[in-house]
């Protein structure tokens, strides 16, 4: 059975670069992605995702970087009990524990980090880096969805191996 | 920066609310706190945001203001292109569906502030450790607590998505109307899960009324003042938190102004600048700007209104109210207590439209005569919302004002974070527990400080303390282990 990818890009796409989560999910729209695979949107990472989350076996957070190394980064999450500075957004990693805790989900967590330039006002635009830097995501995602390599690390987490990841 | 005659405080930003805040703690020379002050930053730019966009997107584009409350800001917009195209009275399935949309996003905003914003301050207690007071602390030790909350927050959401399309960015309300009714399907769905909310509420209410009798005398004098409250009620004084006319009451409930046109809100309500702050400070004009703030939300709500027309909220805001006289509360903490009764009512209007069959109707749009400017009023979780928009000939917003809840709120939280740092603060430094007492002294309001980005990295938490000369003295970074 074809494990379960859940794709959740979130962001504010009326704050320039902090609509690249968002972006990216608009980008993969119109594409074949295969079989059980989902394409969330949302603002902020919310404890009701929990539940969306849960019912994965393979999810992806993808989110504006103001830090990484371009054009992104591409790390394995771990579900993690720790409170970020503000609840009414949720870290990645405690999302997943809240769906392990108490959804009971068995998932595998990456967070895509793709490094945005400008955050401070109001507009519906992306930067031209930026753009470059969610061509290069989208690329990488697509091919990942494609040739299995996300389905994959479900399938080797299951069976207790390791999970390499390379961007 | 330097201050003359004192020493500087800075806390930056304070966790656990949206957005980002500083505190600012001005002492004497004796050491001890002279002022204390909470810069917030927010909006800038917006209005330019909004300025030369055609007037039938906004409903939509002042969403991009706000990823927590984006719902309200939907259906004021709404409400204000409502005027601008004449359409005063809404068909009832319109109207129905933007209240059931409404009540939804109070719902699971209510929901999602008392389960994982108050309920570790309240469950834990405020002098805690940190380390595990807060939401994933809640989780671990109540986990079906931590459960209800984030279905009851999804349940709001099911909502919102049921009646605007979808969870964030809804398009569901628009210029005169709703752009959908409530299939039956969708109805049913929502029915299902119904009970358990209104069971699931009744317990919350019970918690946070527990918790406000236990400790109503050390919150008595926790950032609590008597003030001024204002929010929306309806023509015959009951809560409304979609609609209404404006009223103001004082400190002991009494009328300062009642059914204020929401159009008319410039004659009634004032702004001031001050240098220190970029937001501004809303004053009643017929008090004046030194004694004219006031409170808006929850606490304000359930103080201002005649009565709830639904009956388990009716009776909670009884007691409520009983508690202090009949007067207006002016208990800080008893926000909480007031969001809960919100919650309960909210839930009790989503089952009284979920059974009404005028949100399976058709008639869903009305028009009227063009107007070239519009204003509008609703309850948003947080407190009273304006938005107020002129529109040029060529249909082009030209000017865009809005007064959200959290800049309402913004000098009683100013005098909620004074008094707790009069309170708590010892010597010359930044202790935890001050930083945990002001943080809980503001979180009472809910505040929305800021519609920031939140992209990784973006959010550290810094503590500074900076002598007189302005030179850092003091660093710390919350959670760091510094």
């Amino acid at each position: 059975m074809t494990p379960r990818i859940l794709v959740y890009g979130y962001g504010n796409p009326g704050r320039l670069d902090d609509g690249l989560g968002p972006a990216l999910a608009g980008a993969l729209a119109g594409h074949d992605l295969g079989d059980g695979v989902t394409v969330e949107t949302g603002y902020q990472l919310q404890v009701e995702d929990a539940a969306l989350v849960a019912e994965h076996a393979v999810v992806l957070f993808a989110d504006a970087d103001a830090t990484c190394a371009p054009p992104f980064q591409l790390r394995r999450l771990s579900p993690r009990r720790e409170a970020a500075f503000t609840t009414h957004s949720l870290a990645p990693e405690a999302v997943l524990a809240l769906a392990r805790d108490h959804f009971g989900g068995q998932m595998v967590g990456f967070a895509l980090g793709i490094r945005g330039y400008e955050f401070d006002d109001y507009g519906e635009r992306l930067s031209e880096a930026a753009q470059g830097n969610l061509a290069a995501a989208s690329e990488f995602v697509l091919r990942a969805l494609r040739d299995g390599s996300l389905a994959g690390h479900a399938v080797r987490a299951e069976r207790g191996g390791d999970v390499h990841v390379r961007a | 920066m330097q201050q003359s005659g004192g020493q500087r405080i800075v806390i930056e930003p304070v966790t656990r609310v949206e957005g980002h805040g500083k505190v600012t703690i001005l002492l004497d020379e004796a050491g001890k706190v002279s002022r204390a002050r909470l810069h917030i930053v927010e909006f800038r730019g917006f209005e330019r945001f909004i300025q030369g966009r055609p007037y039938w997107e906004l409903p939509v584009a002042v969403q991009r203001l706000c990823g927590i409350c984006p719902v309200s800001h939907h259906l004021c917009a709404a409400k204000a292109v409502d005027w601008i195209v004449g359409a005063e009275k809404l068909t009832p399935t319109a109207e129905k569906m933007r209240r059931l949309m409404h009540y939804g996003q109070m719902f699971q905003s209510h929901a999602l502030h008392f389960f994982h914003l108050a309920s570790p301050d309240l469950l834990f207690g405020f002098g805690s450790d940190v380390a595990s007071r807060h939401v994933l602390g809640v989780a671990a030790k109540y986990p079906e607590l931590a459960r209800q909350g984030i279905l009851m927050r999804k349940y709001g959401q099911e909502i919102i998505r049921a009646t605007a399309g979808k969870k964030v960015h809804g398009t569901g309300a628009i210029p005169g109307g709703i752009n959908k009714n409530l299939t039956l399907a969708e109805r049913d769905e929502l029915r299902r899960d119904l009970p358990q909310m209104v069971e699931w509420s009744k317990a919350t209410v019970k918690i946070a009324r527990d918790y406000t009798l236990a400790h109503i005398e050390e919150l008595g004098s926790f950032g609590s003042f008597p003030s001024n409250h204002m929010s929306l009620v309806r023509a015959d004084g009951a809560m409304d938190l979609y609609d209404g006319g404006l009223r103001a009451v004082d400190a002991e409930g009494k009328v300062i102004f009642d059914h204020v046109d929401p159009q008319r809100y410039l004659d009634h309500i004032g702004e001031e600048v001050r240098p220190w702050s970029y937001m501004k400070f809303p004053f009643i004009k017929a008090v004046g700007p030194e004694n004219g703030w006031y409170r808006v939300g929850p606490l304000s709500r359930v103080s201002a209104c005649d009565f709830i027309d639904t009956p388990l909220a009716e009776a909670e805001r009884k007691e409520f109210m009983a508690v202090s006289g009949g007067k207006p509360s002016a208990v800080t903490m008893a926000y909480h207590w007031a969001r809960m009764i919100e919650l309960l009512h909210s839930v009790e209007k989503i089952d009284e439209l979920l059974h009404d069959p005028d949100l399976q109707g058709t008639d869903l749009v009305v028009k009227g005569t063009r107007r070239g400017e519009g204003v509008a009023i609703i309850e948003a979780p947080r407190g009273t919302l304006f938005h107020h928009y002129r529109v040029g000939e060529d249909d082009l917003v030209t000017m865009a004002n809005l007064i959200v809840s959290t800049t309402s709120n913004n000098e009683p939280m100013n005098r909620a974070v004074e008094g707790v740092a009069r309170q708590f603060l010892d010597g010359q430094t930044i202790t935890e527990g001050l930083l945990n007492h002001v943080e809980v002294a503001i979180r009472a309001y809910d505040p929305c400080l800021s519609c920031a980005t939140h992209a990784l990295g973006q959010m550290p938490l810094v503590v500074e303390v900076c002598d007189v000369d302005g030179r850092l003295v003091d660093r710390r970074e919350k959670g760091s282990g510094e």
